[in-house]
């Protein structure tokens, strides 16, 4: 029994922390691997330690209005705006931003490589009836996908077999299409970072309106007391600083730049 | 078929090397889970072993609400656990989502039936044979329910590990109820789901693997400290 409990005793072990803070991120952002790259320079740089849930866009607002977590980094506008009116958060900082890409079969049966837009794309998917891989999770990459589709005048609950919405992260999703050769649209980052490409190639990329805005938004003290304001209001203020540019404007994968900073100094 | 080799490459590399995060997460494993176990064995055994001595009136029902809740959902006891630790529900300021505690409170509650539905089964058949005896030798309750407890404790270490199993083996309750952030909550379940979503299955194959033989090693490790299957002590 004794040895038993020096086994545990062992397990537990010292956990003492420095200051912490937790903040809901994107899958994108996460699987993009920049938070490699940020967080280890953040701690070296303002001695905070932040703790990354990494979750869609949706799940991250709802963990800001329980007051789970001391603030989010996500990329939905107009979600982001309402969580704001909401009185969730005080303000919203835009941080920087990269594009969405679509990503599909290499012999590409619908031609969406020929496309001269985003809309033209999804147009070419629908009369193809080719297989589409939705995120269906209300993440910011699931909402940018339904706007996309409604400023196509096309509605996603008419479709056939098609189009399977998955509801799971970036990663999951592009191994469902991995797996059903099929047509999705993913932001670059994660695209870049996928380790299991398969027979999928980057087929279409560049209309603007595929640009993609991440924004930080601390969760609003007054509504949660116990918010850690204090690293909340640090590490936006490292978020917007030229070493976070540096670093941001910095990361490659395979010679692209994936993120570009815009943040505006206070 | 390559897949499986480069996961068993990738563990071996992982385990020769002493990878740090791998250290890292597989003693934050062996934390969550063995401390669930304990708290789940310290209410699941004398509990079981109580209810196969004690007559009362609803005994039936209790009983096949545990053997039932032997295969609760861990999706949904994340669920709820993360609703009633979350900062909006009733136990939002203990502050305790997210963090290993969370991660045990979870499976403990998966864990408990399933220990106690087991102990029950084997105290029913022991307390036949000692029925008698104990009676007879007009013995209180808490002697019949220890006395029942050290002499089934090859079969109770048994219903342990079967929790343990589960414990460690578990990804649904403790990623909602976690959160899965690397250096807090992150364990090995949890990470093998991370990497697959990255696609990175030679990873996610290779801790896999490590978590594979931490269970065996475990189990082999509780028969060594508690001296079963040895000739001459069964």
């Amino acid at each position: 029994m004794i040895r038993v409990f020096a086994v545990l005793v062992a397990l537990w072990g010292s956990s003492l922390q420095a200051e912490t803070m937790k903040l809901a991120v994107t899958t994108s952002f996460h699987n993009s691997g920049l938070s490699e790259v940020l967080l280890p320079a953040i701690k070296a740089d303002i001695g905070l330690d932040v703790q990354l849930l990494v979750v869609g866009t949706g799940q991250a607002l709802r963990l800001g209005q329980a007051g789970d977590v001391d603030a989010i980094l996500v990329h939905s506008k107009s979600a982001e705006e309402a969580f704001i009116a909401d009185g969730y958060g005080p303000y919203r900082r835009e941080i920087m931003y990269n594009d969405f890409v679509f990503i599909g079969p290499q012999d590409d049966p619908a031609g969406v490589s020929k496309s001269g837009n985003a809309i033209d794309v999804l147009t070419r998917i629908f009369s193809a009836s080719s297989r589409f891989v939705s995120r269906g999770d209300e993440s910011g990459t699931h909402q940018k996908e339904l706007a996309l589709w409604a400023d196509a005048d096309l509605d996603p609950n008419e479709f056939g077999r098609w189009y399977n919405a998955v509801g799971a992260g970036m990663g999951a999703s592009l191994n469902t299409a991995s797996g059903l050769n099929a047509y999705i649209m993913s932001d670059r980052a994660s695209w870049l970072n996928f380790g299991n490409k398969g027979a999928l190639s980057l087929l279409y990329s560049g209309d603007p309106v595929l640009f993609n805005q991440y924004a930080y938004l601390p969760v609003s003290s007054t509504r949660h007391a116990h918010v850690n304001v204090d690293a909340s209001e640090a590490l936006e203020a490292w978020m917007t600083s030229a070493a976070a540019q540096k670093l941001i404007d910095g990361y490659t994968i395979n010679g692209e730049t994936l993120f570009i900073f815009n943040a505006k100094p206070d | 078929m390559n897949d499986i080799w480069s996961g068993i490459e990738a563990a071996f590399w992982l385990v020769i090397t002493l990878d740090a995060d791998l250290v890292d997460i597989t003693l934050r494993s062996l934390q969550v889970s063995l401390t669930a176990l304990i708290i789940a064995s310290a209410i699941a055994l004398p509990f079981g072993t109580w209810l196969a001595i004690r007559r009362f009136r609803f005994r039936r029902a209790v009983i096949a609400t545990l053997n039932a809740l032997m295969g609760l959902p861990p999706v949904v006891v994340g669920l709820i656990v993360y609703l009633l630790l979350s900062r909006s529900g009733p136990f939002g300021v203990l502050g305790l989502l997210f963090t290993p505690t969370a991660m045990i409170i979870a499976q403990v509650i998966i864990i408990t039936p399933l220990i106690a539905s087991i102990t029950h089964q084997a105290m029913r058949e022991l307390w036949a044979e000692y029925h008698d005896l104990l009676i007879s030798l007009n013995t209180s309750k808490s002697q019949r329910i220890a006395t029942l407890i050290w002499d089934g404790r090859r079969t109770l270490l048994t219903a342990a590990l079967a929790g343990f199993g589960r414990a460690i083996g578990e990804v649904g309750a403790i990623m909602i109820v976690g959160g899965n952030i690397d250096n807090a909550t992150r364990v090995l379940t949890t990470a093998i789901a991370l990497e697959t979503g990255k696609g990175d299955f030679a990873l996610a194959l290779g801790l896999g693997f490590v978590l594979i033989a931490l269970a065996l090693l475990v189990n082999f490790a509780i028969h060594a400290l508690s001296r079963t299957e040895r000739e001459g002590r069964w």
